[in-house]
């Protein structure tokens, strides 16, 4: 670990001022995340911004809305009666993370800024374009069991780790971000990028800009949901593939449904598709496997993830029979 | 013998250290700070391969607060040295001193240790050391290198035959199957440490994690030719070790010529990556298993090849294939071992050795076995019980397996499940049994024990042993006070220091039948020397008893008391008083015994319900009823611990441990408790664990024979045969993950 600047924020403006001015610093919170990163030498900011003095911790219900502040703790929104009751999906998705010493620590806006768990990422001796760009994927090639099975490209196949992020994309949620230029909303779905040609890029936010919540708008998605989780072991592992479903059923009909995987991309990976086939259809574990079928159209396999080609429907069709409470 | 535990037995202690390690009190070997001491960071080395052309260390000599930096072209190298890899030895038993030379032979390999005024400065100094390799090729995959790298050769590698090799071939049923079980490290939870204080240039202080004092002692007087009451060891507790912590490993040597370089105490600690590449692994195994036997089930014959690996620059070997040579009675043996020279680290003893890795393979090709003789594998194993030990020729000297399979197959439930696999749905979920048998040697080496009773009726008995958790000092306690007749909490048992008698190492289910054995005898001489003192004394005298014999008397509740007539007593207290002393000092010798009449083996029998989950792949451990016939039990409540810390340990090994090697590289890339699995809470089931708890006639006076290794020995096994039953699916390949399921 080398040695930095430490700067606590008292102001918003002030955060977001230093971060503007100066592409070396970045912004810490629960740091559960970014302390091991400059711990294993992966990131070494010059200049850490220290924000959880700032007062975006609010857990509120608004007309058409849920806001949830970014610096709220992963265990606090978990337990929240307003996100039990409105959003219960969002609450068993952040159950399933990490530990509660964690969750205890780390806030709802680290949770989205959370960087890949690749292990070629981690380890500076080994090639990662996300690390250092033009270095190669290790992963490619490599042990790539923990990989993309979605939207990965030749120069990264990393997964993003969250399982909060797989719930809040479900739901349609919007960040909240400040910056120099202003404030701005970004679709959730949008907030975070396919590593394309540019893996070091995790998501859509410009430097200086800063999560200060989310926003999740009011839904019908309380009774039948799911969030599945298989992992190698019961807790404190990362998604083999995790699935995020809800419905809305009425008279054993589809009204709507939102699906949504994690383990399998880059990115928190909405499926559009299955939840298209699936609007208007009867309740029924064959139609489930028919939208797990279309929900793996594009997938492509590496050497040692080609299980997840399998487990991944299985998970589809799980989480949704037992969203439905089909059995 | 005369001082043999009796029935009833005295209840269970609670740890005697349990407080100081619950409140933080215990202090390891990380823990010790000396004034002035400074820290040492390891660096290791980036390639798998090669020779180091050039290393530029000026950026991190001119760090903020570093001492000094050591690498291989600036070291001063200890006398010991040079004795070590001298003579025509062959490469794999030269050993590899830490900076001794420029070559690299592992990935992680230490190449420079930094030592400053901080930790952070000495981590961050390190960082900033380059270094200018030559590549070689290399090889780190043992599939691939089984055909072009030539196995090793020797005594250790020699086959064993019992009759016709050929027998199982011809048998009217039979299987043949593969087995693969990964790397696995150990991980205990404390991480490597040591901090060294040289005293004087020629007299050392360590405080170091290890599981045997006085080889530790032994290799770092041969390494600095020093004098053995100048190399002063401390292990007072040790946070898990499982067999890692019998080598002086690389980063302690570094320590110890760093320390001595900028003539400070120096403290060096492994980070948790580097405790994959320094301290040992469990090797990585494939097993090929071949087992004839006659429609009824009686075996003719099995044959067992084992293949291995080793690093290039060391040779260790393990008896992997031992268990299928006299776990069951069969006339036709054949057993094959060859290991691999590798561009890895030295690999080492893992909890179990051998034994776990060969009866993983033996006890789930016995399941296929009995599956394919269409039996009940509990009944396929009665019947091929031995008796006898058919490759020693000689009896046991006792065996109880029958009894614990009696027990655990009774515990959980085994006659009540259906036999057929996939019979047993649970809701969504797939119900299956399992079990496996584990066996594992039982032996008593020498050991010394210090033994001073005062008058005011506390034992102290010092020993230089160490415990990395079994609980060592607890049973001591209880074994004296229940052999010398007082309260536990009467009793000090010390340990951790290499400057007490010389005790015996920990490890190999040994500790408590060797040092045991010298606790009971010292409580005896102890007691023989009370009755000396007052054996003329009247209260001892009746009218038909003048003169007293050794045999007359019994000693409990502090007094010494006439078998005959309870009330002719006296105190232990009163007899020092009486005698004019204030205590009796000496030193307990026993040597160890060379058990050439008799084969003895500590039994496990582990039985397991699982329950799977097609879909998904994901599998949970339900029901585990784990059955030990380790003699007698010497202290049942950490006895227990230890079983559930053994099963556990096999939780661990059936279902998520897997140390993986990006090949391209030679390089870990799971080197970290998120990536590299091991149980947590909500994995672990409740755990049954039971004892026969009957006493052998022969390896001590205790009746104990072990039970820390035969914990593990087995256990995966019985996981595997329960998803096979659950599911139908055979998995050969450990560990057991969801992937495989599906």
């Amino acid at each position: 670990m080398i040695n930095f600047q430490y700067l606590r924020a008292d102001t918003q403006k002030k955060a977001i001022d230093a971060l503007a001015k100066d592409a070396s610093a970045q912004f810490i919170a629960g740091g559960t995340n970014l302390v091991d990163l400059m711990k294993k030498g992966v990131t070494s900011p010059q200049r850490i911004v220290d924000i959880t003095h700032l007062p975006l911790k609010q857990i509120e219900k608004v007309p058409g809305y849920t806001r949830i502040g970014s610096l709220a703790l992963n265990s606090e929104v978990a337990e929240h009666e307003l996100i039990k009751n409105n959003h219960p999906l969002l609450s068993l998705a952040l159950q399933a993370g990490a530990s509660p010493q964690l969750r205890n620590m780390a806030t709802v806006g680290g949770n989205i800024m959370q960087r890949t768990r690749c292990t070629y990422f981690y380890d500076t001796e080994m090639p990662c374009n996300k690390r250092i760009p033009g270095s190669g994927c290790g992963a490619l090639q490599g042990y790539n069991r923990m990989h993309a099975i979605f939207g990965a490209s030749d120069k990264c196949i990393a997964v993003h780790p969250s399982d909060m992020c797989v719930a809040l994309v479900a739901l349609d949620a919007k960040v909240l971000v400040s910056g120099p230029k202003g404030n701005r909303r970004i679709e959730f779905e949008d907030f975070h990028r396919l590593p394309g040609n540019d893996a070091a890029k995790d998501n859509v936010l410009q430097q200086g800009e800063l999560i200060t919540g989310i926003e999740i708008p009011d839904h019908p998605f309380t009774k039948n949901i799911h969030y599945l989780k298989i992992r190698d072991r019961a807790s404190y592992a990362f998604a083999l593939i995790s699935v995020a479903a809800t419905l809305d059923i009425q008279n054993n009909v589809i009204q709507d449904v939102r699906l949504a995987m994690g383990g399998v991309a880059h990115k928190p990976w909405r499926l559009p598709a299955a939840e298209e086939f699936l609007k208007g259809k009867k309740v029924s574990e064959e139609i489930f496997r028919e939208a797990a079928k279309i929900a793996m159209n594009g997938s492509k396999a590496y050497e040692h993830n080609a299980f997840k080609l399998k487990m991944a429907p299985a998970a589809i069709i799980e989480s949704l029979k037992i969203a439905a409470k089909l059995d | 013998m005369e001082n043999k535990l009796k029935e009833p037995f005295m209840p269970p202690i609670d740890r005697v250290d349990g407080k100081l390690k619950v409140t933080g009190a215990a202090k390891y070997s990380a823990e010790y700070n000396i004034p002035q001491m400074a820290y040492g960071v390891m660096v290791g080395s980036s390639i798998a391969k090669g020779i180091i052309l050039s290393m530029d260390t000026k950026a991190a000599e001119n760090a903020p607060g570093v001492l000094g930096v050591i690498t291989p072209f600036n070291i001063e190298k200890p006398a010991g040295y040079n004795i070590e890899t001298s003579g025509n030895i062959s490469a794999t038993k030269k050993g590899f001193n830490v900076f001794d030379d420029k070559l690299i032979r592992f990935s992680g390999q230490p190449i420079a240790i930094v030592m400053a005024d901080s930790y952070e400065r000495a981590l961050h100094a390190a960082t900033l050391i380059k270094v200018n390799y030559k590549k070689d090729s290399f090889q780190t995959n043992l599939e691939k290198a089984i055909p072009v790298v030539k196995p090793l050769e020797g005594n250790a590698f020699k086959d064993y035959t019992r009759g016709d090799v050929n027998a199982w071939k011809t048998a009217p049923v039979k299987i043949e199957a593969e087995y693969n079980i990964p790397i696995e490290v150990h991980n205990p939870m404390e991480l490597h440490a040591i901090t060294v204080h040289w005293e004087t240039p020629d007299k050392v202080l360590v405080y170091e994690k290890t599981q045997s004092l006085m080889d530790t002692q032994e290799k770092i007087m041969e390494l600095f030719g020093l004098k053995k009451e100048n190399v002063h060891i401390i292990t007072k507790f040790i946070g898990g070790a499982f067999g890692s912590a019998f080598n002086v490993w690389p980063h302690a040597v570094a320590a110890l010529i760093g320390a001595k370089q900028i003539n400070k105490p120096l403290k060096v600690v492994l980070s948790r990556d580097q405790m994959f590449m320094n301290v040992g692994y469990r090797p990585q195994s494939i097993q090929k298993i071949s087992i004839g036997a006659q429609p009824d089930g009686k075996i003719t014959g099995i044959n067992h090849e084992a293949i291995s690996m080793t690093a290039s620059y060391q040779e260790f070997t393990e008896g992997i294939v031992n268990v299928s040579r006299m776990l069951y009675d069969i006339p036709n043996v054949f057993t094959r071992y060859k290991i691999y020279p590798m561009d890895l680290s030295l690999p080492t003893w893992m909890r179990g050795p051998g034994e776990t890795t060969g009866a993983y393979a033996l006890e789930c090709a016995i399941d296929e076995l009995a599956h394919a003789l269409k039996m009940d594998p509990l009944k396929l194993r009665l019947l091929n019980y031995s008796d006898t030990d058919l490759e020693k020729q000689r009896p046991y000297s006792s065996k109880y397996l029958k009894e614990a399979f009696e027990i655990g197959s009774e515990k959980i439930g085994w006659n009540d499940r259906h036999p057929e696999p996939r019979s047993m749905p649970e809701g969504d979920w797939l119900a299956g049994y399992g079990m496996g048998s584990g066996v594992f040697i039982g032996w008593r080496g020498g050991a010394q024990v210090g033994a001073r009773f005062t008058a005011d009726g506390k034992l102290l008995l010092q020993s230089a042993v160490t415990d990395m958790g079994p609980g060592t000092a607890t049973a001591m306690t209880k074994l004296a006070a229940e052999t010398f007749g007082i309260s536990p909490d009467k009793i000090v048992f010390e340990m951790g220091d290499s400057s007490l008698p010389p005790g015996i190492m920990q490890g190999g289910s040994g500790t408590t039948s060797s040092l045991g054995t010298t606790v009971n005898n010292a409580t005896l001489s102890l007691k023989k020397k009370l009755f000396e003192l007052v054996k003329n004394k009247a209260v001892f005298h009746t009218e038909t008893i003048h003169d007293v014999k050794f045999e007359d008397v019994v000693f409990e509740n502090g007094q010494m008391m006439l078998s005959s007539d309870h009330t002719r007593k006296m105190s232990y207290s009163d007899i020092l008083e009486s005698a004019g002393l204030d205590n009796i000092e000496f030193i307990e010798e026993t040597k160890g015994f060379n058990n050439v009449d008799y084969s003895t083996y500590a039994y496990a029998a582990h039985f397991v319900k699982v329950l799977v989950h097609p879909a998904t792949g994901v599998i949970k451990m339900e029901k585990i009823v784990s059955a030990v016939d380790g003699g007698t039990i010497v202290n049942d409540k950490t006895a227990r611990s230890q079983i559930i810390g053994g099963v556990v340990g096999g939780i661990g090994m059936a279902l998520m441990e897997e140390g993986v090697v990006d090949n391209r590289y030679g390089r870990w890339v799971n080197n970290n408790f998120a990536d590299y699995h091991v149980p947590v809470n909500a994995d672990v089931p409740h755990i049954e664990a039971l004892f026969v708890n009957k006493p052998d006639p022969i390896l001590n006076p205790m009746g104990s024979k072990g039970i820390g290794e035969v914990a593990m020995v087995g256990f995966a096994a019985a996981v595997a045969n329960a998803v096979f039953h659950a599911t139908g699916k055979r998995i050969r390949a450990l560990p057991i993950t969801p992937d495989k399921i599906i």
